[in-house]
């Protein structure tokens, strides 16, 4: 695999009960890179996150570069709630120790949280705390679904800047799913549309033009593009 | 304090205690109510026990290791969920245990005695609940990741098959405990009830397991020292202890 290569996607099927939900992906990721994955509800956004994580069965190709750490931040833990979780109580739950569990809640702002059952965190407060848990253990690759669902605006003020900071001082690669046009002109290096296959990829501004979007989504879908 | 009294206590308080720290784990994987439907798969067993003699634990066990693996297939193969799969399996266990259960003895299967525990079962009770403990101890983190997210778990290179395997197991061993205890239609209650009431009044994991294990064992203990003096049957008066405490903690809910 090519030096700088994080990830090498090629021919990628999944079928899952007898549904095709991907088709011949194949891409591949640039160390240091945001690359986000676009796609409407149903796309098949979550599974290819999932297949690269290895849990679902495919065929075709995942090469990840040799030895290298994964962190996963799921989109909603909902059942989370059926025990009194603290923080602390959360990461322990991955062997991570007190004092490096302090020093990831610093990193993400949210020293104050420490003993704080977790599900009375608000849910930009919750987003946080799960990419620290990716985090703890020192991944290079993030892998993230859906992390503005749910969280208010001023919430997804907050994480667009964390996972901004967190990927300079990290030097993190990070592989994205989302619906939300804006988190891929906030972050993205390179985007991929999918629906069940690649529809179309590229650098954001020069591949999101009206008719992709359309082809992409279908119907009709109004946006205007943002520039910073 | 007579010799009989003090097996009955020994033995109550350890599987009783066992239950509620392993309960802790069936509450947060919705999993309580199973406890119930195994509790009745036992019961052919228990059947068996009563009619030919032999400890109840020791009948009930192989029937309800069977509906665990049942269980366990099923739902690799359907997808179900496991709530349902295991009404399949325990409704058939009633059915087939009533077909020869003779009916003086159906008290002590369906409510359980532990009364007239001998040294021996007690010692075997002891020495289970210790190794339960145990296990439960050395899966709880996986479990609880699981029970959050299986895809979490699996990221994280969980395997999270061999795991629900290994639970299950460990529901078993318990649940085949349990009935000497609580007989098989009350076992459900003993891993639900203290759990349930130590969520109510714990902030954080430590707590709950704590809390789940003491009122599991107090429960116990006052149910036995309760029939000494009334004479009522010890299982029921066991699970309204505990049912008793529950309501308790109503109040002073987090």
């Amino acid at each position: 695999m090519e030096e700088d290569l994080v990830l090498k996607v090629r021919n990628l099927k999944v079928v899952l009960d007898k549904e095709k939900i991907l088709e011949d992906l194949s891409f591949e990721v640039k160390e240091g890179e945001v690359l986000t994955i676009l796609g409407p509800n149903g796309a098949g956004k979550t599974v290819l996150l999932k297949t690269l994580l290895k849990i679902f069965p495919y065929q075709g190709g995942i090469i990840w570069k040799k030895g290298i750490k994964i962190g996963y931040v799921p989109q909603r833990l909902p059942f989370i709630k059926n025990i009194p979780l603290t923080v602390k109580d959360f990461f322990k739950l991955k062997n991570v120790s007190e004092k490096k569990t302090k020093e990831i809640l610093k990193e993400i702002n949210l020293e104050e949280v420490f003993e704080k059952e977790v599900g009375k965190l608000s849910s930009g407060q919750f987003q946080r705390i799960l990419i620290g848990w990716a985090l703890a253990k020192n991944p290079s690759v993030l892998l993230f679904d859906e992390p503005m669902t749910g969280i208010d605006l001023p919430g997804k003020g907050t994480l667009y800047s964390l996972i901004k900071r967190l990927k300079e001082k990290r030097n993190l690669t990070i592989l994205l799913v989302s619906h939300d046009l804006n988190v891929v002109y906030k972050f993205s290096d390179y985007v991929i549309c999918l629906n069940k296959k690649i529809l179309c990829e590229g650098k954001p501004q020069i591949v999101l033009s009206p008719e992709t979007l359309q082809k992409l989504y279908g119907g009709e879908i109004k946006f205007y593009k943002h520039f910073h | 304090m007579d010799f009989q009294l003090l097996l009955s206590l020994i033995s109550g308080i350890f599987i009783g205690g066992v239950a509620g720290f392993l309960g802790t784990l069936m509450l947060s994987k919705r999993m309580a109510l199973v406890a119930g439907p195994l509790g009745h798969l036992a019961l052919p067993g228990i059947a068996l026990a009563l009619i030919y003699n032999f400890d109840i634990s020791l009948g009930a066990f192989p029937f309800i290791i069977l509906g665990v693996i049942l269980i366990w297939l099923f739902e690799i193969r359907t997808k179900l969920p496991i709530e349902a799969l295991t009404a399949i399996v325990f409704a058939s266990g009633v059915a087939i245990s009533f077909l020869f259960l003779p009916i003086e003895k159906a008290e002590t299967a369906l409510i359980g005695d532990i009364t007239k525990v001998s040294l021996k079962a007690t010692i075997v009770s002891v020495i289970l609940s210790i190794l339960i403990a145990i296990l439960v101890k050395e899966i709880y983190s996986k479990m609880v990741l699981i029970n959050i997210s299986e895809d979490l778990a699996k990221a994280e290179k969980i395997d999270v098959k061999k795991y629900n395997l290994l639970y299950l197991g460990i529901v078993g061993i318990m649940i085949a405990l349990g009935v000497k205890m609580v007989g098989g239609l009350l076992t459900a209650a003993l891993v639900a009830i203290p759990a349930s009431t130590s969520r109510n009044l714990s902030k954080n994991l430590f707590q709950y397991n704590f809390l789940s294990t003491f009122f599991g064992a107090f429960s116990a203990l006052l149910g036995i020292l309760l029939f000494k003096i009334i004479h009522f049957p010890v299982g029921p008066l066991i699970i309204i202890i505990s049912a008793f405490f529950f309501l308790i903690s109503l109040i002073f809910k987090k």
